[in-house]
């Protein structure tokens, strides 16, 4: 499996995580995929999880451990019968390991049109200084 | 009476840091790769994923497309068969480097022919929570009818 040389962040491996804990809620844990990019301030996590709405979004910060939870209800029409089915409505979750070098206090989070927005700044020290070099 | 089978190959049973766990994982992300098909039975590759339901009066047709204004979603009808095409586009980000890109993302276009006729003057698009729901009135012809059983 790849490990993630970002500074500061290493996404768990989702099955890695499913073999450790126990689903706590009925219907399907899924994956959200995920985009992380980083800039010189802070790392940027995109994850689609379309249908939760924010009050259902978890965001837990544990012993270094970054886990995001959704919940996406199925459509409330009980009496729909399913003809063609591609997802499944359930439980988004991953979770990542954050290092000391990511400012924990500082983390946002954003949810808009079912994408996931986390933004993870970097502590001081651990930001890149450029170093002048003289030449005397 | 629930019967639990302790399969030596289940993942749940494995230790972390086995060998084996890790060979059953990469095949398993392997077989992703060649069938399309993830362990959990879901397709992949296609974009978005549909569903379609029905009750009495209308049709259902839901796609997940997280992360797209409403203006860059076209929907479209033709007799039986409804069209939602678009453009996903990632925010352009100067000077960054990408660590992960799971996320789907350009152009897409899909559609699904529906067992029977709608109305398709009066298709109604709704899109909430990065969730495209369309709600089709079925017509009346394609109504069931209750049919009362008499006894002489």
């Amino acid at each position: 499996m790849a490990i993630d040389k970002t500074q500061g962040l290493q996404t768990r491996e989702p099955r890695d995580l499913a073999a450790t804990t126990e689903a706590t809620r009925p219907g399907v844990l899924l994956t959200p995929p995920v985009d992380i990019f980083e800039d010189p301030n802070a790392i940027t996590v995109l994850a689609d999880m379309p249908g939760v709405k924010p009050g259902h979004l978890k965001i837990d910060l544990h012993e270094g451990v970054l886990t995001i939870t959704g919940h996406a209800d199925a459509p409330d029409g009980s009496n729909e019968v399913a003809i063609l089915e591609e997802y499944r409505a359930g439980t988004y979750q991953r979770s990542f390991t954050l290092s000391e070098a990511i400012d924990q206090a500082q983390i946002q989070a954003t949810l808009k049109h079912g994408v996931l927005h986390l933004r993870l700044p970097k502590a001081e020290q651990a930001k890149p200084r450029q170093i002048k070099i003289r030449t005397d | 009476m629930i019967v639990r089978q302790l399969n030596p190959w289940s993942p749940s049973w494995s230790m972390p840091g086995n060998a084996f766990a890790q060979m059953r994982r990469d095949m398993e992300t392997l077989m992703e790769r060649l069938t399309g098909v993830t362990p959990d039975g879901s397709v992949a590759g296609v974009f978005p994923p549909m569903n379609v339901s029905e009750d009495l009066d209308h049709y259902y047709v839901r796609a997940l497309i997280p992360g797209i204004d409403a203006s860059q979603l076209n929907v479209s009808v033709v007799r039986q068969t409804i069209a939602v095409s678009g453009t996903r586009k990632s925010p352009e980000e100067e000077g960054v480097s990408h660590h992960r890109k799971e996320r789907a993302e350009g152009a897409f276009s899909r559609s699904v022919t529906l067992p029977a006729s709608f109305d398709g003057a009066r298709v109604d698009a709704k899109y909430v929570d990065g969730i495209l729901t369309l709600t089709l009135p079925k017509p009346e012809a394609a109504k069931p009818r209750r049919v009362t059983v008499q006894t002489s």
